[in-house]
This record gives C-alpha cells, structure tokens and sequence, in this order.
C-alpha cells in the first residue's frame, strides 16, 4: 500500500488547488499486453485522462453505515452528506456513481428511504449500488432490492456496458457463510456474461466485500471468488473494485488488480491489529482524514484506468 | 471453514486468531452421556428443568464464552457489548434473534438435546456453539 500513502507531492497544481488535504496520491494503472505499470497521479497519462471528454468518468462510494450511533461517528449523515457534496464539486459530472454496500447499518426501511433520498441528491448519469451484510440484516435483502433491485438478476447481480467498458455487480453478502460466498448461480451468470465479449474489453467488477484475501480470520474474503475470477483471466485487463474493509488498499494478482475502498462513516484497523474488525473512534478531529471517496477514469484509446482516492473534504 | 486457495500474506497475530479458534474444530463439550436419568419423562423437559441460565457475552466481535454445554431446558442469553450491531443465528434456522444493538440481550429456551451451531449475520466469521445435553 506504499502508493496509497504517499504524500502530495506527485500531483499536480490544479488537483492540488481543488483539494487541500489529500490521504492518498492518485494511482494511473497502465496496462500494456497484460503488463500493469503503476504511477502516482501527476503523471503526464493521469493528466491527460483528467482532460479527455471521452473517457469514462465514475465514482465510487463505500460503507455509509446510516443508522449508526458509535462513538466512531457520531454523525454518519453528515459524513455522507458530505461526501455527496464532494463528488457533486469533483468539476465534472460523473457517468455514474457506485455505492459498494453498507448503505444502511441495519436495514431499516428509515435507514433505506435515507439513504435512497440522499443519493437523489447525486449529480451524475445514474446511481449503482451493491449490497453490503448489513443491508440484508433480518430479510436476506428483501428491502434492499425492494429499492435498488429494479433490472437486476438472482439477489440483485447485474451488468451493463458503458463507454466500452464491461461492468459488472456482484452480491457476496447474503450465504450464511463465515467469509463472503457468491454461489453456483451467481458464478453461473458471471460465466454467461462476459462469455461474448472480447478478451481487450476492459472489466470492472464491483463487489461488496473483496475478491481477494485480505484478512479471511475477519471475513475479509470471499470463498468462491477464485471461481469467478477464472471467467476473467482471458481479459487484458480486471479491476475489481470493494468496500466492506473501511480502509484503502490495492492488490495485484496476474491480470486483476484489487482496489478496497475507505467508507464515509467509520474506520475499521488494519487486518489483524486487535481481537475483530471494531470501529475506531480516532482523537478529535482526525475522522475526516479516514473518510473518502474515489474517482475512476477510464480512457479507452491508451488502455488506462486512473484510481484516484480523497479524503472526505 | 473452507480454505482459501488465493495466498495472501499477513502478519501474525495471535490475539486476532484466539477468537475464532473454536471454528471449524470439533466441540470440546463430550457429547452427552446416553444412559443419564431423565427427570419428570411425563412432563415435557422445559417445564420439568430448574431454570438455569447461561450468559453469552458478545465483546469485540466475538461470542465469549464461544461453545456452551448445558442440559435440556435451559435458557442462554446473550448481551451485546459491542458499538457495532450482532444478531444470534443458528446455522439450522432453529433459533434467530433479532438485531440486537449495544446493551440488548436475547433469550432462547433449549429444550432438544444437541448440537447448534450459530453465527452473527452480520459478520459471519463470528461464530459459538451450543451445546444441549438431555
């Protein structure tokens, strides 16, 4: 993760206007014949993405947890209110915005109308979500796809294609399962799905929890993704975006490489610092800088993805 | 527990692993002797059993104690200690509380012999096992 920590000295002087305060330096991913090349934002390529009118613009948004009353965040609401107001300031208008779960913080209807009313608020093409555990509590995601479920397939899977990019929802919350499971049928529709395309289409893949194994002793995985993950290896490029671990980190294995994305209600300690995944209540004033939100570009001519991670403003 | 194939390196953290270090091994409670007395065998078990009660504690996300043994009868509670929320869910479906925030508790009457596994919902990892003995 030494990228995600570098300070703000790669970027460059307009980012550096806009956002005072970064937590992690924006990261160009260029991929060339299976080859990925990392650079940290500034770069003449993450430049030149910043002014393309052609590329493909989105936002990622993490694990709101609206309903939650800890001492880790007294103020979930605001935080999310807050980063809303930061993706509608970003300077252009995103194709659309991904929500990857934990919406709510225990699925309530309040909690779901809430935080539905409040991503009306978005300015961008159109609002993605997947779910998190704690969007299905009690109802196995009844609620949630009650909202958001509409076009979706099985518990709420989807895909669709944008600006030449393939990009595909999952729901790995919902098996009684120690780590996240995607099951037979899930795996099923991930074969189907990108069995037609070809293999220079860039794939990205949302999912709650992550892809990878980050920390399994806290769930921190997803059992049968392997499985999944095979349906794309012939793809030139996979980037499997995540939530659920309240923290920044990136990953690369072969052809896929692995984002989890901060939230904007808590923070959660690295993998394995103390008895369980416990919300940090950080000192006074320090929240805000382990809150975030994401921003992708995506070029289609120059085969790049720019991930670029902000802190809450 | 299923093993995952993809490697991933960690530090080594004993104090992460202690809580789960129940999962997947077999139940340190010895299963019930079969040629113990039955008391009351007219009444059902329930209404026959003093009413002994068992307290779970949810702390750190964890079930502490993580294995109960107890005899037919007897009623668990489990209390959540914990900012973050936690349900109580038996693998089997036989029992399932509901969401139960900071400070609140739920109750189950075990009155069939046997062994229940059970986990947080919400974060599944966290599992303890009841065990009901006649």
């Amino acid at each position: 993760m030494s990228e995600l920590e570098n300070g703000p000295e790669g970027m460059n002087r307009r980012q550096l206007l806009r956002h005072t305060a970064w937590f992690g330096a924006a990261v160009a991913l260029t991929v060339t014949a299976g080859e990925v090349i990392s650079h940290i934002g500034g770069t003449p390529a993450a430049a030149a993405l910043a002014q393309d009118p052609h590329a493909l613009r989105f936002v990622q948004l993490s694990d709101s947890h609206l309903g939650f009353t800890g001492s880790a965040n007294t103020d979930v609401t605001g935080s999310f209110n807050r980063a809303i107001n930061q993706v509608n300031a970003l300077g252009f208008r995103p194709d659309f915005v991904m929500h990857t779960g934990d919406l709510t913080h225990l699925s309530t209807q309040a909690q779901f109308d809430q935080v539905g009313q409040m991503l009306r608020g978005l300015r961008t093409g159109q609002v993605f979500t997947v779910p998190g555990e704690h969007d299905s509590v009690d109802d196995h995601g009844q609620k949630y796809r009650a909202m958001f479920g509409a076009g979706t397939h099985g518990d709420g899977w989807y895909s669709f294609d944008i600006k030449g990019v393939h990009v595909i929802g999952l729901v790995n919350t919902l098996a009684l399962e120690k780590l996240g499971h995607l099951g037979t049928d899930q795996l099923e529709f991930v074969r189907k799905d990108v069995a037609g395309l070809s293999s220079d289409t860039p794939i990205v893949v949302f999912s709650h929890i992550p892809l990878f194994a980050m920390y399994p002793a806290w769930g921190w995985g997803t059992d049968d993704a392997v499985q999944a993950l095979s349906y794309l290896r012939r793809f030139s490029s996979v980037t499997c975006l995540n939530g659920h671990v309240h923290q920044l980190f990136t990953k690369t294995e072969g052809n896929v490489t692995f984002h989890s994305a901060t939230t904007t209600a808590y923070p959660l300690p690295h993998p394995g610092q103390g008895p369980g995944p416990i919300p940090l209540t950080l000192p006074a004033g320090q929240l805000g800088a382990a809150l975030g939100i994401r921003d992708v570009t995506y070029q289609p001519g120059q085969h790049t993805l720019a991930i670029r991670d902000q802190r809450l403003a | 527990m299923r093993q995952f194939r993809t490697k991933f390196v960690v530090p080594a953290v004993a104090a992460g692993i202690m809580a789960f270090a129940g999962c997947g091994g077999p139940a340190t409670a010895a299963p019930a002797p079969a040629d113990q007395a039955m008391p009351g065998m007219s009444m059902p078990p329930v209404a026959a059993a003093p009413m002994a009660t068992n307290a779970v504690s949810i702390m750190n996300f964890a079930f502490s104690p993580a294995t109960v043994t107890m005899k037919a009868g007897t009623t668990v509670t489990w209390t959540n200690h914990d900012q973050d929320a936690h349900t109580v869910s038996a693998m089997s479906g036989a029992f399932h509380s509901a969401t139960l925030n900071t400070g609140q508790s739920y109750s189950y009457t075990f009155t069939t012999p046997g062994r229940f596994d059970y986990l947080c919902t919400i974060h599944p990892f966290m599992l303890g096992t009841v065990v009901v003995t006649p």
